[in-house]
């Protein structure tokens, strides 16, 4: 029953969507009126329907309904509750379901808070997510449909993959990461509307788009910090961030979010940069799909992969579809695209932001090319090659080095104009800080050059960010006489979006700093102790108290009790675990991790006797690793300030007048960057 | 009063004191034990060989049996007097190239090493150029 | 809408798609070995469990590569927690003895496992007709490029590996890859 309540919801979606599609060409002719209503009620309909066949499933998976194929493959009973609700986006099918759900709901607010804004923009933009769901809504209802017949009925399951059974966070990073990658599709969606209806010329859609996509970034933000969290937390080895393709995956469409996010302020107030931010929104969403293709496909081999199958070739097409789309519109629209760029003069903020995107894109595409580049030597030379953290590293750091600097610099340089000796002026502050701070490190901390690299940039982009804070309120302190806190509260109530901005700079220093920390000054210490035995650990004592087991219904779990000491007497006790599951050979870890503002100290179980009398303990301090979570939190809390403020901008848009002009010198940027030279 | 030179200059004296000054405290400690010194020659070629049965993760990071097994060849090896080099060359010789995480630099690898480099100053010469150009001052 | 800079971006997409349609026709996890072509990698291993067959060493007599050189050798690699490794145990012990007298010899390497639960899981699969070896630390398998169990190495009368076989070998495979390093097949 529920089987085909899931099914039957999602078949009818499917038909909503297409109807939604195919009739829209008929009622355009019909007027904007009936245009919008019928897309409105499309949209609506969809966003209904899918939310029957995702709460059809969750309704199916805690009732252990064993007869539907998605519970049979994830579902058990001795699952506890929590992770058999979040067992939902667990596996593929589930996941698209999910994907599917989230992305009617984007498409419902996105019509929804507009539905009073006139002309085709609106349901244009309606039709191209109504037609993205459509491809989701073939998977689900062909090769991926989760709702399919089991018979015989199973009396239990196998239960969810177990690392996603370990901690909480499983709850938090998949809804955040199909938030903001599924909410790519917004802006994409009204980048294509505006291409198709003839409003890319004008700005209205961009100013729309802007706030989305900040919404989207803000969840993509949130959900990247979230699964290095987890992985962090779950995985045992220490480390957040391996460089794994589909780590790289989620990273890349950010990369050039955040690109967007700062150029489109260059075309709010210039008028400039239009072409290349429609390239740069299609190039997110052209992202996020191939992120979406190289994680379900089984192209490359990651620790996200979900099954292999003949979905990759239906994946394929969506991307050949919105590639040929996106790349055909955006050219054949280039001209008209193009505006008068006019710079006051070439030292201010608008070239600050022009290198902010050249060094962004950059880095996405070494990404991109680091994250193909083995597939791309096989097809060449046929000869497996890898590319991991080493190459990683190596690559982007100087381009994190290039941007922390620029975050600095930004917020120090106006608007228009400015010139080299008022920058100077203006950066000597920051520049000297960063110098003393560089000395310091230097002297007292380590040699290691990216480390007092990564010091004193971020001390450069901290002072000139704070800075600006300080500025501000003390000049509402001059005009209004109010006190300093008012003064600050008031500042940012007033220019939220740039406040906003400077506190997301703020906490991606932050995030800069606890990277920095935690890879240069990183100890780790192996060491087997007996029962009593004690090891010694950053200036603390770790004995071994005991080592126990437990039996839970999925699993075993055998745990070593440590206590850890300062000066003979006991500060804490960590429990570090190796779990069992019935489903796999290899154990699953659960460090024990003491977190302090300033580091962790990061406890594995390697290995343990039999008999109980004694345990290998990898013991690793990681400074500052905090600071990566709570920068996080930071910048998601600028985005939520920056999107906070009213939707009516009071700086004067620039809308495209005059004649044509003839063809800039500057080349089209590409989309594609594995060109070879 | 400053000029931008002299106080870039004395920026750059500073540092170069400052990194002579790190690098004799680091120094302090070097004569403490082989052991100390062939256990981060061990990490550090460790780091850059890949783990075969997990994902990505590089010998040094993995807690796997093989990983282990592996580290300690190549703690053997470096103690018998082997070269960085030879030791990641024996592993290429058994594994293959994929055994490396960074791809060898020569032949048709040093696309994914030049390419990046490539875009930036490609980049910002298109950047310097738009910028020459747009604050060019309008024909009047 | 210019057709002409539309039609030519679009042709930008074809390599791409089909970059990512190679991939899809490729298996990541599929590593072709370097070793096949080269001097197999001596070894000198101790037995821990003789097998009944016609070669059966003694426990904790040793067994060397080299001194095998004129035979055709096959070195399985192995685990008792390899589920995979029984699917092929039955095939190699039967072919083990078949080509006894043709100057063919087989030997299993253990990996990462526990003596007393290699020795148990030889019993559980009614013994086996030729020689088990330990490989203390895992530098024999490192040696050979093993990278997961069961993988079944075919070395020639010269000393060569001539194949590589991963994951658990059929009976017709084994027949195969003797009969082509030896001078006549097994009528």
């Amino acid at each position: 029953m529920t089987r085909l309540v899931g099914y039957d919801a999602l078949a009818v979606a499917l038909a909503v969507a297409l109807f939604g599609v195919l009739a829209a060409a008929f009622a355009a002719r019909r007027g904007e009126a009936a245009l919008g209503a019928l897309v409105r009620g499309s949209v609506f309909t969809l966003f209904g329907l899918t939310s029957v066949a995702v709460l059809a499933m969750v309704f199916a998976l805690v009732s252990h309904d064993f007869s539907i194929s998605y519970v049979a493959q994830v579902g058990s009973r001795s699952t506890p509750l929590f992770f058999t609700i979040i067992s939902l986006w667990g596996a593929l099918e589930g996941s698209i379901l999910f994907w599917v759900w989230v992305l009617s709901l984007w498409a419902a607010l996105v019509v929804w808070r507009n539905r009073e804004i006139s002309g085709r923009l609106i349901p244009y933009t309606g039709i191209v997510l109504l037609g993205i769901s459509a491809f989701f809504l073939i998977l689900l209802v062909g090769p991926a449909n989760p709702f399919g017949l089991v018979t015989p009925v199973p009396s239990d399951g196998p239960g969810p993959n177990p690392l996603l059974q370990n901690h909480v966070l499983m709850a938090v990073h998949p809804p955040l990461l199909y938030l903001g990658y599924v909410g790519m599709s917004v802006p994409f969606a009204f980048a294509i509307a505006a291409l198709i209806s003839g409003d890319a010329r004008q700005d209205r859609w961009l100013r729309l788009t802007r706030r989305w996509t900040l919404l989207a970034w803000g969840f993509l933000t949130a959900a990247i910090v979230a699964g290095m969290w987890w992985s962090y937390e779950v995985l045992g080895w220490g480390g957040y961030w391996a460089w794994d393709p589909v780590e790289n995956a989620s990273f890349l469409p950010w990369l050039t979010a955040t690109a967007f996010l700062h150029s489109v302020m260059v075309q709010e107030r210039r008028g400039m940069l239009r072409l290349w931010n429609v390239n740069l929104i299609v190039s997110t969403y052209a992202l996020t799909i191939l992120g979406t293709f190289l994680t379900r496909s089984g192209v490359l081999s990651s620790v996200h992969a979900f099954t292999t199958g003949t979905i990759g070739y239906y994946f394929l097409a969506f991307i050949a579809v919105v590639l040929l789309v996106s790349l055909v519109l955006v050219a054949g629209h280039s001209e008209s695209l193009r505006g008068e760029g006019r710079l006051d003069a070439p030292i201010a903020r608008e070239t600050v932001f022009l290198l902010n995107n050249l060094f962004l894109t950059a880095f996405m595409f070494t990404v991109l090319l680091g994250t193909l580049f083995p597939l791309v030597a096989e097809a060449v030379r046929g000869v497996k090659v890898s590319v991991g953290e080493p190459f990683f590293n190596r690559m982007t750091l100087p381009l994190c080095a290039a941007l922390l600097f620029l975050m600095g610099v930004g917020p120090a340089l106006p608007w228009r104009r400015s010139d080299l000796a008022q920058a100077r002026a203006k950066l000597l502050l920051p520049g000297g800080v960063a110098l003393v701070v560089a000395v310091l490190s230097a002297v007292l901390l380590t040699r290691n050059a990216y480390a007092v690299a990564a010091f004193a940039f971020a001390a450069f982009a901290i002072v000139c960010n704070v800075r600006e804070y300080w500025l501000g309120a003390a000049a509402r302190r001059r005009a209004h006489g109010e006190a300093p806190a008012t003064a600050l509260v008031n500042l940012i109530a007033a220019n939220r979006r740039r406040y906003g901005g400077y506190l997301a700079h703020i906490g991606v220093v932050a995030i800069a700093l606890g990277v920095a920390a935690s890879s240069a000054f990183r100890k780790e210490h192996d060491a087997t102790l007996k029962r009593g035995e004690k090891m010694s650990v950053a200036g603390f004592e770790l004995q071994l108290d005991s080592l126990w087991g437990r039996e839970e219904p999925q699993r075993a779990v055998v745990g070593a009790t440590l206590r850890l000491m300062h000066d003979g007497r006991e500060v804490d006790r960590l429990t570090p675990r190796m779990n069992f599951y019935r489903t796999q050979d290899q154990p699953v870890p659960t460090p024990a991790v003491r977190s302090r503002l300033w580091g962790d100290l990061y406890l594995n179980l390697m290995a343990f006797e039999q008999d109980g009398s004694s345990a290998t303990i990898r013991a690793i301090t990681e400074p500052l690793v905090p600071w990566i979570w709570i920068g996080g939190g930071i910048v998601c809390l600028g985005a939520l300030v920056a999107l906070s403020g009213p939707a009516r901008k009071r700086v004067p848009v620039h809308e495209t007048t005059g004649p044509e002009r003839e063809p800039s010198p500057l080349p089209l940027p590409e989309l594609e960057p594995a060109r070879t030279a | 009063m400053f000029s931008t030179r002299a106080l870039a200059f004395s920026a750059c004296v500073l540092l170069l004191c400052a990194f002579v000054r790190g690098g004799a405290v680091q120094a302090r400690g070097q004569g403490r034990g082989d052991s100390a010194n062939l256990e981060r020659r061990t990490s550090a070629v460790a780091s850059q060989l890949r783990c075969p049965v997990c994902q990505g993760l590089s010998i040094q990071d993995s807690p796997s049996e093989l990983a282990v097994q592996m580290r300690g060849v190549v703690r053997d090896q470096l103690a018998a007097g082997r070269t960085p080099e030879e030791v990641k060359q024996y592993f290429v010789e058994k594994y293959g190239e994929w055994i490396l995480l960074e791809p060898e630099a020569h032949g048709f690898n040093m696309l994914v090493y030049v390419l990046p480099l490539a875009a930036v100053i490609a980049g910002a010469a298109v950047v310097i150029v738009a910028v020459r150009r747009w604050s060019r001052p309008a024909p009047s | 809408m210019n057709w002409r800079r539309a039609l030519i971006a679009g042709a930008v997409a074809i390599p791409i798609i089909g970059l990512l349609r190679f991939g899809l026709t490729r298996d990541p996890r599929a590593i072709a070995s370097p070793l096949p072509g080269r001097t197999a990698p001596a070894f000198d291993l101790a037995v821990f469990a003789s097998g009944n067959g016609t070669f059966a060493p003694t426990r904790g007599e040793r067994v060397r590569l080299n001194d095998l050189r004129g035979n055709v050798v096959v070195v399985n690699f192995w685990a008792s927690w390899c589920l995979p490794c029984r699917d092929e145990h039955a095939q190699l012990s039967e072919m083990s003895t078949r080509y006894a007298n043709r100057g063919v010899r087989f030997v299993g390497v253990v990996y990462n496992d526990v003596t007393a639960n290699a020795l148990r899981w030889i019993d559980e699969m009614g013994g086996q007709t030729y020689p088990a070896l330990l490989d203390p630390g895992t530098r024999t398998a490192i040696d050979f490029g093993v990278y997961g169990v069961p993988e079944t190495f075919f070395i020639g009368s010269d000393g060569t590996v001539a194949s590589k076989f991963v994951g658990p070998i059929p009976a017709s495979v084994l027949q195969q890859r003797i009969d082509s390093l030896l001078v006549a097949p097994v009528p």
